[in-house]
């Protein structure tokens, strides 16, 4: 039965493979069928590739039956965020200015994906490149959470944290710029991760904000996202900001699960007013949890994060009107108003982009155009860049009181679609827990934490390491997963509606 | 092609009388690296539109640059040639602006963090009062990338405004370009555009020296903008500067300058203002006209390149770098000069004819110095002006004039008979020997045959044979003459001479 194939983690999945208990393509063909059962309704996905994706699985099989060694991952189903580009295959990054683009190359984490023998099934709604805290700026239509769907599953990654959780793949790539793999992983009840900054490589994410943007494993189990984060890490020529220090073993992280004696820093400053009681009460108990499994509970004070979401809101949109410039209809993607009047190349450049951007995007264009402006630079990039060596302080000081750090991933659990479309400031605030990490380039996790009581909806739990200490999060997030798992008795996607 | 009516001008003499010039000067090098400055694609000049992209260097969402090593390695080079520190940090900065042929719409290139900075280059002009040296200050040498191409197809100007459509080659994209710029040279006076053209071939000659690029001017491989203004005295602050493009020789420097002086004094003494513009040079008609208005509030929003890490480079390999420069041209020309004991003006004919390393190697493989000098100055500099090429793309080598010189040295040929071997040479007929093999041209130096000439013309004069026995030896000529005659000029005429009056038992 398929629905049995649906529900192994990454893991199990490629261990029946690799053992010829099942077939890569009958893996793939379970995933396919429940794609076209559900995502009419949940709209996870913008691009399903059904032929490319048997062809890879029976790529798996014949390696397997000619007895090559199969990589950890082999012959597992993968759901790919649509802001990275995989050769010959529809990449539109949630744009309408991109409809019709096929990329002439694979992104670097594309390539190891495809190397490893990961089946790529398709390409994942998103916030107009990666703009949102809930997939609701998608030129092509929001993504509904699988466990209420008329809310949001979180942005900007909603589509890859959706297909997770609705059993349409086990495993997703997503990007994180201020919190887009965390956030939506903790409304949606799965685990995501944003690696340490340059940890794996941007060579074909299409960039928003150059120095924040990260790529990074979406699943439902921390195991499977450790093996993920191992098959995308290390270092690529290709992009220069890319670490060149070894990728920690994660995987053994994962596995090894024992905090006795590890020192846990609650964040002061991220928890208190504005956090959803249920949020809160979830957290609560993690924390007991992790006392429990003998971790020495610390307090920590971040005095600067307070400022966190406005130096980002300055720092975002300021490379962001950079890095979108480049979309004009000249070179690639829609072209508009060619054949209206006897238009200059300058005229037709500015409708394509009038025609092809959203409303968030051109907000965003227009905010950081405004702070990289002569005369305003060193008040607002300027002044944003020393806040963010500040957070990057603060930070330094905490991780000398502990080792990892955590906190509520995000405020609230999943709000209704259309609540905070037309408030920008609220739908900002949702990564206010999440956005420091990406300031400092440090490390963090998202892992389900229970269900609210007031709503019935996932709560998440956010823990950070220091950049290059991923294997603490792992490490950490394995023992508290397998805790709670003990607790409910089964993993939390079972609580979920059926669909 | 121009649409714009020539301006009004005034007398240079009048200009130099009445302002005091100030100018500075950016020259952009592309390097002669094998790829990009921030991908793989190769540099070759002249290769099918948009065949030589990837990626990268077409914009394309997702893609990064990477830096290319060798082209930090040549700036810093640059750097150091042109007496520059060089940062021990330093950033790539994006500078924003939209433009078709800029494929991401923005240029990556350096902003207030330059790799190399605050030099100079001492340059020499003569002047009323003999040569006199002039130091240009180099304000900073920073690193960017070209951009594409494009070409206004139908129309009636085959530019923008009124063409049916443009084309884009991106070929040029990306090739990595060094950007040189100097501080505002003052203190001219009237040598101005002397100055500016003795800048560029001084820099030009490092930049040759140096081996980082090929610095060909009319393939835009080195290109100069020049920054001219006016004020009424040297104490009067700045006058409005204009910015003139499109400057490719040597030559067209000197002139715009001196075009530019002659129109902004005309408009000044009219009572009117210059306007701050980007002004076009037109090679044909020696004038400029006005390109697009600039102001100083252009605003290119620069900001650090995030998709690029800090260049930091280790003072060691800079020192290192340092230690392996080659001489410094100023110093290796004087160098020459004193061992070749030439004047100044010899000197600067062979420097402005680009003929200096040339001379100097033919001249290391055992020629004489004025023979070579007299090769690449005059007869090969001629023929490379007739062929409109760089001496050195001429198919000749110094070792090819070296061994004519010999065999000139050698008594196996003379000037005559060296012209035709030069010749033959370009033709492509091969080596010297194989010239001189080929169209027989060597000189006849067998006694023998000779003699045998000799007794000819004696037999034939018989009146000029009894001169000379007589001691009138001033009458040998004639018969000399008729031997050369006779054997078409390949005989020695020394050795002509010496045999015939042996021959009549006559000494000088
Ligand atoms: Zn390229």
């Amino acid at each position: 039965m398929t629905s049995e194939l649906i529900s192994l983690t990454a893991a199990e999945t490629a261990s029946k493979v690799a053992s010829g208990e099942v077939s890569a393509v009958e893996v793939a063909n379970a995933h396919l069928d429940r794609i076209g059962a559900v995502d009419e309704r949940v709209h996870a996905f913008l691009y399903v590739d059904r032929e490319g994706a048997i062809a890879a699985a029976d790529a798996v099989d014949k390696a397997r039956a000619a007895g090559e060694q199969l990589s950890p991952l082999a012959g597992v189903p993968l759901a790919l965020k649509d802001v990275m580009t995989q050769k010959g295959i529809p990449t539109t990054c949630g744009s309408k200015i991109l409809e019709g683009w096929r990329p002439p190359y694979d992104a670097t984490v594309t390539a190891r994906l495809k190397a490893a023998g990961v089946v790529i099934l398709g390409k994942t709604n998103m916030d107009e490149f990666a703009m949102g805290s809930s997939t609701e700026h998608s030129a092509y239509g929001p993504t509904h959470n699988p466990w209420d769907l008329d809310r949001i599953p979180g942005g900007s990654g909603g589509g890859s944290a959706a297909a997770v959780a609705a059993f349409e793949a086990p495993l997703a790539i997503g990007t994180d710029t201020g919190g887009s793999i965390r956030q939506p992983a903790a409304v949606t009840g799965t685990v995501g991760v944003k690696p340490t900054y340059g940890a794996v490589s941007r060579y074909g994410l299409v960039a928003l904000a150059s120095s924040l943007d990260q790529a990074g494993p979406c699943s439902r189990t921390v195991l499977d996202a450790a093996l993920l984060h191992s098959v995308i890490a290390g270092h690529d020529p290709m992009d220069s900001t890319s670490v060149t220090d070894p990728v920690p073993d994660v995987v053994g992280a994962a596995l090894r699960a024992d905090v006795k004696g590890l020192k846990i820093g609650i964040v002061r400053e991220l928890g208190g007013e504005g956090y959803q009681a249920g949020v809160r009460q979830r957290f609560d108990e993690a924390v007991t949890i992790l006392e429990g499994l003998g971790a020495e509970i610390v307090e920590v004070s971040c005095p600067h994060f307070p400022y966190a979401l406005a130096a980002y809101y300055l720092i975002l949109p300021s490379e962001c009107s950079s890095n979108l410039a480049k979309f004009d209809g000249v070179r690639f993607g829609i072209r508009v108003g060619e054949g209206d009047g006897d238009p200059s190349i300058e005229q037709v450049m500015g409708r394509t982009r009038a025609a092809g951007f959203g409303d968030e995007t051109i907000r965003r264009i227009m905010l950081g155009t405004y702070a990289l402006s002569a005369g305003y630079y060193d008040a607002y990039y300027g002044q944003a860049q020393k806040v963010r060596t500040l957070i990057q302080r603060d930070f330094a000081a905490a991780f000398a009181q502990a080792d990892v750090l955590i906190s509520p991933t995000a405020p609230t659990t999943a709000f209704k679609l259309g609540e905070k479309l037309d408030d920008p400031l609220a739908m900002y605030l949702n990564d206010v827990a999440t956005i420091p990490a990406n300031l400092a380039g440090i490390p963090g996790m998202s892992l389900p934490v229970g269900l609210a009581p007031e709503d019935g909806l996932p709560v998440g739990l956010q823990i950070m390491a220091p950049a290059l200490a991923d294997d603490r999060l792992y490490n950490v997030g394995a023992a508290l997963e397998a805790a709670l798992l003990q607790t409910w008795g089964h993993p939390i996607l079972q609580e979920a509606p059926s669909l | 092609m121009s649409t714009s009516t020539a301006d009004a001008v005034v007398p240079y003499d009048e200009v130099v009388a009445e302002f005091d010039p100030v100018l500075g000067l950016e020259v952009h090098v592309e390097l002669g690296t094998n790829t990009k400055m921030f991908c793989g694609c190769p540099t070759e000049f002249g290769a099918e539109p948009n065949t030589q992209v990837c990626p990268v260097c077409l914009g394309l969402p997702g893609s990064m640059p990477a830096v290319n090593a060798t082209a930090v390695e040549s700036a810093i080079r640059i750097g150091l040639a042109l007496n520059c520190k060089i940062a021990t940090w330093c950033r790539f900065a994006r500078k924003n602006y939209f433009y078709p042929d800029m494929p991401k719409n923005f240029q990556t290139s350096q902003y207030d963090e330059p790799i190399c900075y605050d030099g100079y280059l001492d340059v020499d002009v003569e002047t009323d009062e003999g040569m006199k040296t002039f130091r240009v200050g180099i304000e900073r040498a920073h690193m960017e990338e070209d951009t594409g191409k494009t070409s206004h197809q139908g129309g009636a100007t085959g530019r923008i405004h009124g063409a049916d459509y443009s084309l884009v080659d991106y070929n040029r994209a990306g090739i990595p370009l060094i950007e040189i710029v100097t501080k505002t040279i003052e203190g001219t006076g009237k040598y101005a555009p002397e100055v500016a053209r003795a800048y560029v071939t001084a820099l030009r000659e490092i930049l040759r020296g140096l081996g980082v690029s090929d610095v060909k001017m009319e393939q835009g491989s080195l290109r100069c903008d020049a920054n001219v203004s006016l004020r009424p005295s040297p104490d009067a602050k700045f006058g409005t500067r204009t910015e003139t493009k499109n400057v490719n020789s040597l030559r067209s420097i000197e002139r715009a300058v001196r075009y530019e002086m002659t129109r902004q004094a005309a408009v000044l003494r009219a009572g009117g203002t210059i306007i701050q513009e980007t002004r076009h040079w037109h090679e044909d008609t020696g004038i400029t006209t006005s390109g697009r208005e600039k102001s100083d509030a252009e605003d290119y929003r620069y900001f650090p390149e995030p998709d690029l890490v800090p260049i930091a480079p280790d003072p060691a390999w800079v020192e290192k770098l340092r230690s392996e420069l080659p001489e410094n041209p100023a110093v290796y020309q004087a160098r020459l000069q004193a061992a070749w004991g030439i004047s100044d003006f010899d000197m600067m004919a062979v420097v402005r004819s680009g003929a200096l390393d040339l001379v100097a190697e033919t001249v290391a493989l055992g020629a004489d110095q004025a023979a070579a000098r007299k090769w690449w100055v005059g007869e090969l500099t001629r023929i490379a002006n007739d062929r409109a090429v760089e001496l050195t793309e001429l198919p000749i080598t110094p070792a090819d004039v070296a061994r004519v010189e010999a065999l000139v040295g050698e008594g196996a040929l003379n000037d005559k008979l060296a012209r035709q071997v030069i010749e033959g040479v370009l033709a492509g007929e091969g080596s010297p020997d194989e010239v001189v093999a080929a169209r027989g041209l060597a000189v006849v130096s067998d006694d023998g045959p000779l003699l045998e000439a000799i007794d000819a013309a004696l037999a034939e004069s018989p009146d000029v044979a009894e001169k000379i026995r007589s001691g009138k030896v001033a009458a040998a000529g004639a018969i000399v003459g008729a031997v050369m005659k006779a054997t078409r000029g390949q005989a020695d005429a020394g050795r002509v001479r010496e045999l015939l009056l042996e021959r009549l038992g006559v000494s000088e």
